[in-house]
């Protein structure tokens, strides 16, 4: 077996995760290499999602009886654990959504019905770059629509790195926000923060950072990464679907308005007026996902009991391993870093002229899960003049062997089609 | 999924290339990023070409060279009768397996039969199928529903 300096204990780990020894297709071992678009789940996650059901389930913020009670403490508490994963300075700037397009849709809503200084109107411009997931282009889209905003991006260069040659261009005194992806989820590049950051500081710009594909692999520090706004989702980070994070600072939550309203987010209602609860519930209108909201309290500490720095040494080890084995193999064009130097363990790949659903079936057949297409950022395809690639992703269970499954499989697909 | 067949005609596609054309339409698989721009052209009420281009996967592209096969030359109701056929098979789920009359219409083709099993590749061996059948009637008008008549 390959044994790379930094790696985990992937033996032990695997076996928290029941799902990995599924076999298919006939007796074949699943090898997952999809973790970007999902992680697969520990049984400490599937536990907890249970034991709220079976022992605690009621509905949260009302009602004074013991399973009322129990609820709550569990979602609030839920909600410390994830303040305390991001370094947040308060547990109240924690807000709990459906997910991290819900997140970033939540940020576009609230600069579109704020006052100023907040407003988004036409004379600004809202900023974003032609690397983000479609989750994070078409809440601004829509914005920019609606108000006459002028939608700007910074554009991508040929080893996938973003072009900040024209930052000063880009980010003007007319700049409202800045949103952009810590990690790429096509091609795992990670951004450079603090240049983007420093630049919208110096216009007084708001920033939102989409870290749903950093979340799950790295330390993840909001105060200092120094930005405004935090999206990121619970369902690959270990934890169940249905569950996100969106983190802002507390005195732009207290400023900026509500965008959904209903039960949960009040203070006061008369017909024909309310007032609203403080941050985070002012974000959080009607019954939230509670038992989710548990299962990410249970991811957290997962991966916390782990620790996310040797979760992202371990990620480091398998992609410098994954780009050289990759880079061997005849055909194999990688869309993005070529190197795992500032780069998450996605990695996207073309194959000859092999089209990457046919790559995708085959390694299917083989019991290697990898996703192909655009993968929400066509705008990605489109700059590299390709139709989509085909997109292996690791996490903190991938281990070496995974890596030379694919590389076999993918000498298997260039003969099939060869 | 992959047949001999399929493989057969992706490596080596019958057909491919513009020609003139009486309607032109342009399809897209959003999913998988298939393309094809499809050309018909009509003699009266016979299929007297079909011209394409595209980019795509091996099924999306093998199924257009089948399609240029099957109806090229072929009478309009009986083209018809080819692309419904087609079309059941596909959306079959993979419960139909093709007996002797559909395979003598659909001669080729019955080799997508497995790829009917695949919800996420069924849209790739149609989209050159839904698009003849948008060039045909873009071509006749209502022509092409009074021929079958």
């Amino acid at each position: 077996m390959t044994q790379l300096p930094g790696l985990l204990d992937t033996e032990a780990i695997r076996k928290d995760f029941p799902l990995l020894d599924r076999v298919i297709h006939d007796g074949k071992k699943i090898v997952y290499l999809d973790n970007a678009a999902t992680s697969q789940k520990p049984r400490q996650v599937l536990d907890a999602l249970n034991a709220y059901y079976e022992q605690s389930n009621a509905n949260v913020h009302r009602g004074v009886h013991v399973l009322a009670e129990e609820a709550t403490a569990l979602y609030e508490g839920a909600r410390d654990k994830v303040a305390a994963f991001i370094n947040a300075p308060s547990r109240d700037e924690v807000i709990f959504t459906k997910n991290a397009s819900e997140s970033l849709n939540l940020v576009a809503n609230m600069l579109g019905w704020a006052d100023e200084p907040y407003r988004v109107d036409a004379e600004t411009e809202i900023v974003i770059t032609e690397m983000e997931h479609h989750s994070n282009i078409v809440p601004w889209q829509l914005l920019s629509q609606r108000t006459g905003a002028k939608l700007k991006w910074f554009g991508i260069t040929d080893d996938g790195r973003l072009d900040l040659s024209n930052i000063d261009e880009i980010i003007t005194e007319k700049t409202k926000i800045v949103s952009f992806t810590l990690v790429s989820n096509i091609m795992g590049t990670i951004n450079p923060v603090d240049t983007i950051i420093r630049r919208a500081q110096e216009v007084g710009a708001l920033v939102c950072i989409d870290a749903s594909q950093a979340a799950p692999h790295m330390v993840l520090d909001v105060q200092a990464l120094q930005a405004d706004f935090v999206a990121f989702t619970g369902h690959k980070m270990v934890g169940p679907t249905g569950i996100g994070v969106l983190w802002g600072r507390q005195e732009l939550l207290e400023d900026l308005p509500p965008f959904l309203g209903g039960g949960e987010m009040i203070e006061t209602v008369s017909m024909s007026s309310s007032t609203y609860a403080p941050a985070p519930h002012k974000f959080e209108a009607g019954t939230p996902p509670i038992a989710q909201a548990v299962g990410l309290g249970a991811a957290v500490d997962y991966l916390t009991a782990i620790g996310m720095d040797k979760i992202a040494a371990h990620e480091h080890a398998i992609t410098e391993y994954a780009v050289k084995r990759l880079s061997e193999v005849e055909g194999l064009r990688i869309i993005g870093p070529t190197t795992a130097e500032d780069r998450g363990a996605t990695i996207s790949f073309t194959l000859g002229d092999i089209h990457p659903h046919d790559v995708g079936q085959v390694l299917d057949e083989l019991g290697i899960a990898v996703r192909v297409g655009h993968h929400c950022a066509r705008p990605v395809c489109l700059r590299y003049g390709i139709p989509a690639t085909t997109r292996a992703s690791f996490y903190l269970y991938s281990t070496p062997a995974e890596v030379d499954a694919l590389v076999e499989g993918l000498e298997h697909v260039r003969n099939f089609f060869g | 999924m992959y047949q001999e067949v399929i493989l057969d005609h992706y490596k080596h596609p019958h057909g491919r290339g513009l020609r003139d054309g009486d309607a032109e339409v342009h399809h897209v698989n959003p999913t998988c990023g298939d393309e094809i721009t499809l050309r018909v052209k009509y003699d009266g009420a016979t299929v007297a070409d079909v011209s394409y281009e595209g980019q795509g996967c091996s099924i999306s592209q093998a199924s257009a060279s089948v399609l240029n096969d099957l109806l090229v030359g072929k009478e309009l109701a009986e083209a018809q009768k080819i692309q419904a056929t087609f079309l059941e098979l596909m959306q079959s789920k993979g419960q139909i397996e093709p007996d002797d009359a559909m395979e003598e219409v659909l001669e080729d083709a019955v080799a997508f039969a497995g790829v009917s099993k695949y919800p996420a590749r069924v849209k790739c061996a149609l989209l050159s199928w839904m698009a003849w059948k948008d060039a045909t009637a873009q071509a006749l008008g209502d022509g092409a529903e009074r021929k079958t008549a």
